[in-house]
């Protein structure tokens, strides 16, 4: 029975339409397939049932652990998802439908991309979004070869307190291209103004910072963008949305791009994926963007109504000269960041951010207070902050990792010289009791 | 329908959010604190529910519509992998990434590893990377694998080779990875002018991005003289998976000479489009190749352990935060695991049926510019209905108010007024005669009464939208 999945067709019906279509055998249909290029090898395994199947996948993911408790970011972030998020996503009519390209019956998906774009931009106070991205570090590749099309110039400067894994996808996207990239080794856990100066010059399309930066720093990004632009470059800011709800937005700060991970807006952790990219920028740009932007219009007598707008910058139509080959967005989960945005509203997203501030304020607290151990405090946080232990961090980890505590993220591997530190995060859904767990299992792993 | 923000109400909320229990923090300095909250919008939990259902109803689905899209594959969508892959959702990438945290994610990397083994299994090549996100990143993340390959053979190459019927990815990835684009064009057969591909060769040659069978439904029978050549000239042959549901099991593309294949896992191996998105595009290599395979890499010790490898000096590096879309791989994974074997290649012989029988019942109403036995999905052109003023695109929007999502129309564009239609194995002959009354119906319209079909959609909620003021005006934001 199993060849049958999902494939409606009785025998009867099967030789029904092959004699509709003159044909002898199914395997007749494969003529044109000369002999010598047909599989002599296809190793996969015989199929099994529904049932049998969800039993298997459960046997999968019980060899993951069951309980873990997150001190970890990195670029993803434990957050609360209301249920509406779930059931409203888990609607058949938004997850099996396709790309928007009829308009006339795909009203659904494109009002509600129209008001995600609206979401991002009132987030990021910048005027114009597209559809979303693959993640946060493809946004940020996008947004540099965005800055080096809008400028014409031909060198980016990474900040190196951009997250490590945004900086080398963005190293990976320029590899093969003409392009000078540039890292800026931090100072302190943040951008080093200084030095910034000396690298900027009239080859820089942009500067990419992050903020708050991965050791969990705010930056003074205000300042930072009058020295970019004073080099004629753009600066593109890497953003966490959700402390948007309380730190001034990358718009008022006169970043030029702002880019991001959608994760921490309804999107489950889901062991990296899917979440999605966002990306904003003033409107000077709107035809720079990559990917899908939706645009309001009328129809015929005048009722309003959205379409796929500015196709002409996409690789359907414009093929080798589009301005990125991207040719899908993360749809569903750029819906689930609008429910959840919806869902907690204006009011909301500000006590969320200020909560998540407060924990981790407590957090740093408490474990600055265990002998040997120093909290970075060189600039203000978020929910994010770095700590220097008196041994080996990865040692600390691992330990807390067996006691079912993700601490932090170390960052020896990432930085030189840092292997006594790590990251650690701290969301709204870790209680005053798990922040004294932590601090109690740091101090015991260090005794 | 009013948008969400002209609904929202001042000081309303959609959700009771939990109490602090630590101390405030104290307060931000000024120059770093935003002066007002974002203008999100702000309103009660049934209103949102009434909101997204209500725009939910605007759309069509494969739940609800048959969608004959070519090139797209809109297969149905189990059900049931949309359970399996909530068992994986609550899992912290970076975890994976920790010392010694890859023994706390045994599941999902074993997981990843072995739907690596059999999507390698399925298309011949020797070693995966599941990272990719969509079609279009596996091939950018192919591209940046083939021009590491050259670099390291100190090869100077610039310029990749694409068909003039290829997908628009093919030439915007290898362009995005610093190529230029030689574009052959279509022979009179349908496939791939051999002679001018002959002379389309040289050194400079990286890759040859081919879609096979390609996007006229056509299995190219001179793929093997086509990679024969290109290896002469140390160009590596790129295969577009976006078709790979018509030859599973038939043909694997690292048996007949390609170097590097992208699949798409949201077209052929049942997930969900999630309306534009999120897939996966995983890619797959050959052993000259896998050196250059993205980071972070998933391998198996020699206790049978899953381990993540996340440096490597001769990888491309990243090309995404972490794990690719993990969510659709699980999905892709039982997918596979319920098909198996057999399950695989009964559905691309029943998505083939499909598209034949469909080409035999219409090609009398619609012109067939390449009249051959196709593959799982083939082009008419609405060439005979454009002579009575009727194209491509009222055909597609009549089509709409009989229920059925249009064919993918324009493209390939090597074939005027394209109509390219690909049923896919899961549709019955019920709804496949169903829509061949439909097409027979237009056609019909359109000699007697083109203006019917120039109005068309009259059932949808908006008629046909004004696409050239939308560009013109630019409102990609609500402002109100």
């Amino acid at each position: 029975m199993n060849d049958r999945h999902y494939a409606p067709h009785t025998d009867d019906e099967i030789r029904e339409m092959l004699s509709e279509t003159g044909i002898e055998r199914i395997e007749d249909l494969f003529v044109t397939i000369p002999e010598e290029l047909r599989a002599r090898v296809f190793n996969v395994p015989p199929g099994m049932s529904e049932f049998e199947t969800f039993e298997r996948m459960k046997r999968i993911a019980s060899d993951n652990s069951k309980e873990m408790l997150y001190f970890i970011g990195g670029g993803f972030y434990d957050h609360l998802i209301p249920a509406v998020v779930d059931h409203l996503a888990a609607r058949s009519e938004f997850y099996t439908s396709y790309t928007p390209y009829q308009p006339e019956c795909s009203q659904g998906t494109l009002q509600a991309l129209f008001e995600y774009q609206t979401a991002i931009c009132r987030l990021t106070g910048l005027d114009v979004s597209n559809a979303s991205l693959y993640d946060g570090a493809t946004a940020c590749a996008e947004a540099a070869l965005m800055a080096i099309r809008v400028t014409g110039r031909k060198k980016i400067i990474a900040d190196g307190c951009l997250s490590p894994f945004s900086r080398m996808t963005v190293r990976s996207y320029l590899s093969n291209l003409d392009v000078e990239l540039l890292e800026l080794p931090p100072l302190d856990g943040l951008l080093n103004l200084e030095e910034l100066e000396r690298c900027l010059d009239g080859e820089t399309a942009a500067l990419i910072v992050q903020n708050p930066n991965f050791f969990g720093l705010i930056e003074d990004i205000a300042a930072i963008a009058e020295k970019v632009h004073a080099a004629g470059a753009l600066l593109v800011a890497s953003v966490y949305p959700l402390s948007l709800g309380i730190l001034k937005s990358p718009g008022e700060c006169g970043v030029d791009i702002a880019v991001g991970d959608g994760q921490s807006l309804g999107n489950p952790l889901g062991f990296g994926g899917p979440s999605f990219g966002f990306i904003a920028a003033r409107k000077a740009f709107i035809r720079n963007l990559p990917g899908r932007i939706v645009g309001e219009t009328a129809d015929r007598e005048g009722k309003r109504g959205f379409v796929l707008t500015l196709q002409a910058r996409e690789q359907h139509i414009k093929r080798e000269k589009a301005t990125s080959n991207i040719c899908s967005n993360q749809g569903l989960c750029a819906l689930r960041a609008l429910i959840f945005l919806s869902s907690i509203g204006k009011e909301g997203i500000a006590r969320l951010a200020s909560m998540n501030r407060d924990k981790a304020f407590h957090a740093r607290e408490l474990l600055s207070r265990i002998p040997g151990v120093t909290a970075l405090e060189s600039g203000q946080i978020f929910n994010e902050f770095t700590i220097a232990l008196p041994v080996s961090a990865d040692l600390v980890a691992a330990s807390l990792l067996n006691r079912g505590i993700a601490a932090g993220l170390p960052l020896g591997r990432y930085y030189e010289g840092s292997e006594n530190c790590m990251v650690v995060t701290v969301t709204e859904k870790r209680s005053r009791k798990e922040i004294e767990l932590l601090a109690l299992a740091i101090g015991e792993a260090l005794q | 329908m009013k948008l969400i923000y002209e609904k929202s109400v001042k000081g309303r909320c959609g959700v009771e959010l939990p109490s602090s229990d630590v101390p405030k923090a104290p307060s931000l300095p000024g120059n770093l604190l935003r002066e007002s909250a974002p203008d999100l919008p702000e309103i009660s939990e049934l209103d949102l529910v009434r909101h997204f259902t209500g725009l939910s109803r605007l759309n069509f689905s494969v739940d609800g519509n048959f969608y004959p899209l070519g090139s797209c594959t809109m297969k149905y969508n189990a059900k049931i992998l949309e359970n399996v892959a909530a068992l994986f959702s609550t899992f912290h990438p970076v975890t994976a990434l920790l010392p010694d945290g890859e023994k706390f994610c045994q599941g999902n990397l074993g997981l990843l590893y072995d739907l690596s083994q059999l999507l390698a299994d399925i298309t011949g090549m020797d070693e995966m990377t599941t990272t990719p996100m969509a079609g279009a990143h596996g091939e950018l993340t192919g591209i940046l694998m083939i021009s590491a390959y050259h670099r390291k053979k100190g090869n100077r190459k610039r310029y990749v080779v694409v068909s003039d019927s290829s997908h628009g990815t093919n030439p915007a990835s290898a362009a995005m990875a610093g190529y230029g684009i030689i574009t052959v064009p279509t022979a009179p057969y349908g496939d791939m002018d051999m002679d001018l591909f002959r002379k389309a060769m040289n050194e400079d040659v990286a890759a040859v991005m081919m879609t096979c069978p390609n996007t006229l439904g056509l299995f190219n029978p001179h793929i093997r003289e086509i990679a024969d050549i290109a290896h002469s000239f140390d160009a590596l042959m790129y295969y577009d998976g976006a078709n790979l549901n018509a030859i599973m099991g038939k043909v694997r593309p690292g048996d007949i000479g390609f170097d590097v294949v992208h699949l798409n896992l949201h077209k052929t191996f049942g997930a969900p489009h999630g309306g534009g998105g999120p897939g996966a595009g995983p890619v797959g290599v050959k052993s000259e190749l896998v050196p250059f395979l993205p980071l972070p890499r998933i391998v198996m010790n020699d206790e049978g352990e899953f381990e993540v490898q996340s440096e490597n000096l001769e990888s491309i590096g990243r090309v995404a935060n972490f794990f690719g879309n993990f969510g659709v791989m699980v999905k892709a994974y039982a997918y596979i695991t319920m098909l198996g074997r057999e399950g695989l290649i009964k559905a691309s012989e029943l998505a083939v049926l499909n598209a034949n029988y469909l080409k035999e019942k219409l090609k009398k109403y619609y012109e067939l510019p390449y009249d051959l036995p196709c593959m799982h999905e083939f082009v008419f052109s609405a060439s005979r209905q454009a002579a009575n003023g009727v194209h491509a695109i009222d055909i597609a929007k009549f089509l709409i108010d009989r229920n059925f999502h249009p064919p993918t129309v324009y493209f390939p564009l090597v074939v005027r007024e394209a109509i390219m239609i690909e049923p896919t194995e899961s549709e019955s002959k019920a709804t496949l005669d169903a829509f061949v009354v439909a097409m027979a119906e237009a056609a019909r319209i359109a000699e007697r009464d083109p203006q019917a079909l120039r109005d068309a959609p009259v059932s949808t909620p908006v008629g046909r939208l004004d696409e050239t003021k939308c560009a013109r005006e630019q409102k990609v934001c609500f402002t109100g």
